[in-house]
């Protein structure tokens, strides 16, 4: 699979602080990419290198291919953490200028605008000031102004932020269906539920530097630790919980049961087999419940971020 | 991509549908128009009431030197003691007493004539009465020492010096005076011109930033098309402001003054009116018309406009580079002063140095300077400036302008990084090298 987008070394000084160090990540075409990491870790600074707002001290970005240029504003659509628009201007009017910013006509932009206000149904805000409008009415508008231009590249820091359940659903979907139409998606965000169920690939930042990055899939396989969630149905917990510890190491696990099971954590070292287990434990009890623990993002983002620091 | 025409377009009409820029365009010359009637009306209400002197004259020397006039009159009193004369002035309400005591030496006149008043007396009255005081004893004196007043007054010689410049053309002292209100207007005007817009032009970039829309648009524009943008559209708003109250302003006063007849005239219009009158005086104003005449009027009109120009824009590149080194407007005043330094300094070099020597040193070195030269180039240009040295000075401030222009779109980019903390002038320079 080819990269859509590709930063290289790219390392960004602010006076005597370092806002990147030697960042390098590729975002696949066609992907939705979550761009993680705490506070100040220096996200925001890569996005302004992806949309030439800040030049990088060293490194190169490419877009498709190519050294990313002043023609490649066109092919990125943004959405920054920081919203705003013109606060007196009326609804239509910024998105046609917006637009026109971007490089569409102005009669491109107004069939598109039609269409997307149509699709979000907005349409009769045209003529309403900026002012008017509710922080989730605006996100609305600015939203649809970010991927006017039908851009190769989105970039949406905190897309959710300020809209309702429906609303951020609505823009949920609406992000999948512009994937689907062939857009790449870089997306950056604290909420690690959103993270889970719509990224392909995630990269972490931490205090200026990378520390992981890869196919979702296989940072959870990576950070998997072979430990099992098990309830057991018996008479005497506590001597099969003792039977249990002398083979493995086990920890208490809390789940809700309809009766009184020994719930256990069970960690396999890497030469015991699943099957294994499960057939010693059927053998003991009645085995009421068996699940591998599989990391969420937000644990590995906890762990690896505390460990790095 | 060339966004320029589009940024400009919005900016011009973000500013020309602004509510408060429309009221202002149309209320600013009817409360000026209202200001003038009243400023007038008022001072044809004092101008109507008349002052009375009190005189007590005990010399008897000057008898016939007081006569009523339009405005003052005087109460003579005789063989009163000063006591009851105080009394009978703080009674009849007048404005004051003037007591001239018995003497007998001309010379020493002074010593023996005091004004007496219930307020000290305005400037004018003092100097009007001490001039009739003069005038009257200088005579009798000159009567006394035995000479001719007569011989001399008409032994008097007056000098209007002509001049004439090496190319033959003719000036006068006039001549100097309309080079002067000329040059002057035209550097006030550039004055108030960019303090009231260079204002809104630092506003205007600071509003994209507390509007938070700067980085949706700096992922778009360079930021220097942003504002030039800024810079010119919002220019064009001020011109049409600018023509608005022009037009307007005319149209009410000629109503105003259709309406309420003699009443608005300003004081100066007076005074034409009654040189007219005169003989002597319509010379003189028949002279002020032909120095107007002779100005380098082409010249004049080109170089007005290319300097008013190039000064507004480069200045309002000044305030833009604050607008963008700034969060919010209340971090902008100390900024203010070295923008507003140059300006006055310009004014007071047209004013002290270009009359007193046009073509000297420190006229000429301001005149090249590029946030000297509109104003002190404009004021220099009525005494005749040779053309290459008019392109020399147009041509630094053009190249200063985009250079500021320049320099402020890089602090445009720091500063949106840079949220609540000054960037060092090392990391200004960094920017400046990418």
């Amino acid at each position: 699979m080819t990269n859509l987008l590709e930063v290289n070394n790219v390392s960004k000084n602010f006076g005597s602080f370092t806002a990147l160090n030697n960042v390098s990540l590729a975002v696949p075409k066609g992907s939705i990419f979550g761009l993680l990491g705490p506070n100040g870790a220096g996200k925001t600074t890569l996005i302004r290198v992806i949309n030439q707002i800040t030049m990088p001290d060293t490194g190169s970005v490419f877009l498709d291919g190519e050294t990313l240029q002043e023609k490649h504003i066109k092919d990125i659509g943004y959405l920054p953490e920081e919203r705003g628009l013109y606060k007196s201007m009326k609804v239509g009017e910024q998105a046609l200028y917006l637009a026109q910013l971007k490089g569409l006509t102005k009669t491109e932009a107004k069939q598109r605008l039609k269409y997307w206000f149509d699709r979000l149904e907005i349409g009769d805000w045209w003529n309403k000031k900026i002012q008017e409008l509710s922080k989730g009415m605006a996100q609305k508008v600015q939203f649809v102004v970010t991927v006017l231009h039908e851009p190769k590249l989105l970039i949406f820091d905190e897309p959710f932020s300020g809209f309702d359940p429906i609303n951020a659903n609505l823009i949920k979907d609406e992000i999948l269906y512009l994937r689907e139409k062939g857009a790449t998606v870089i997306f950056s965000t604290h909420r690690m539920e959103s993270v889970e169920e719509l990224c392909d690939d995630i990269a972490l930042i931490n205090k200026s530097n990378k520390i992981l990055d890869g196919k979702l899939t296989e940072v959870k396989r990576q950070y998997k630790s072979n430990t099992f969630e098990v309830g057991l149905r018996t008479d005497n917990n506590a001597k099969l919980e003792q039977e249990i510890a002398d083979k493995f190491s086990i920890s208490t696990a809390y789940f809700k049961t309809l009766d009184n099971e020994l719930k256990l954590n069970i960690k396999l070292n890497h030469v015991d087999k699943p099957n294994d287990l499960l057939n010693y434990l059927t053998s003991k009890a009645e085995v009421s419940h068996f699940v591998e623990l599989i990391p969420s993002v937000n644990e590995i983002f906890i762990q690896t971020v505390k460990s790095n620091n | 991509m060339n966004h320029l025409p589009l940024i400009i377009k919005r900016e011009y009409l973000n500013k020309v549908r602004n509510k408060a820029f429309i009221i202002m365009s149309v209320l600013s010359p009817v409360i000026m128009i209202i200001l003038v009637c009243v400023v007038a009306y008022l001072s044809q209400i004092n101008n109507d009431k008349v002052r009375v002197i009190t005189v007590l004259d005990e010399s008897g020397l000057l008898n016939n030197t007081f006569k009523n006039s339009e405005k003052t009159s005087y109460n003579i009193l005789t063989g009163m003691s000063l006591n009851d004369a105080k009394v009978l002035t703080k009674e009849a309400n007048s404005s004051g007493l003037l007591h001239i005591e018995r003497f007998n030496n001309l010379e020493e006149a002074s010593n023996y004539i005091k004004f007496y008043s219930e307020e000290s007396p305005s400037l004018s009255l003092v100097s009007d009465i001490e001039g009739k005081l003069e005038k009257a004893l200088t005579a009798k004196n000159l009567k006394e020492k035995g000479v001719n007043v007569d011989t001399i007054n008409a032994a008097q010689i007056k000098i209007n010096m002509a001049q004439e410049s090496f190319d033959g053309e003719k000036t006068s002292k006039i001549d100097s005076v309309v080079k002067l209100i000329f040059g002057g207007a035209a550097g006030y005007l550039l004055f108030m011109f960019i303090i009231i817009y260079g204002n809104m032009i630092m506003r205007s970039v600071i509003e994209e930033k507390t509007s938070r829309i700067i980085e949706v648009i700096i992922s778009s524009v360079k930021p220097i098309q942003l504002l030039l943008g800024k810079i010119i559209g919002t220019s064009l708003a001020g011109i049409t402001q600018f023509v608005i109250w022009l037009i307007l302003g005319s149209i009410l006063l000629t109503i105003v003054s259709l309406v309420f007849g003699i009443e608005v005239q300003t004081p100066q219009q007076q005074m034409v009116e009654q040189a007219v009158a005169t003989p002597e005086i319509n010379a003189q104003v028949q002279n002020i018309l032909e120095a107007f005449y002779n100005l380098p009027i082409t010249n004049l009109i080109v170089a007005f406009v290319l300097f008013f120009v190039g000064g507004y824009l480069l200045y309002s590149s000044l305030y833009a580079a604050i607008g963008a080194a700034v969060d919010n407007e209340t971090d902008t005043q100390q900024f203010m002063l070295p923008i507003i330094m140059p300006l006055i300094l310009a004014v007071y070099i047209g004013i002290f140095t270009v009359i007193e020597d046009p073509h000297g040193t420190v006229s000429t070195v301001f005149s090249y300077i590029p946030l000297t030269s509109p104003v002190v180039m404009l004021m220099r240009i009525p005494f005749g400036v040779p053309v290459w040295q008019q392109l020399i000075s147009l041509l630094i401030l053009v190249a200063t302008f985009l250079f500021t222009v320049w320099f402020a779109a890089k602090i445009y980019r720091v500063g949106i990084l840079m949220y609540g903390k000054k960037p060092s002038y090392k990391e200004l320079i960094k920017w400046i090298k990418y």
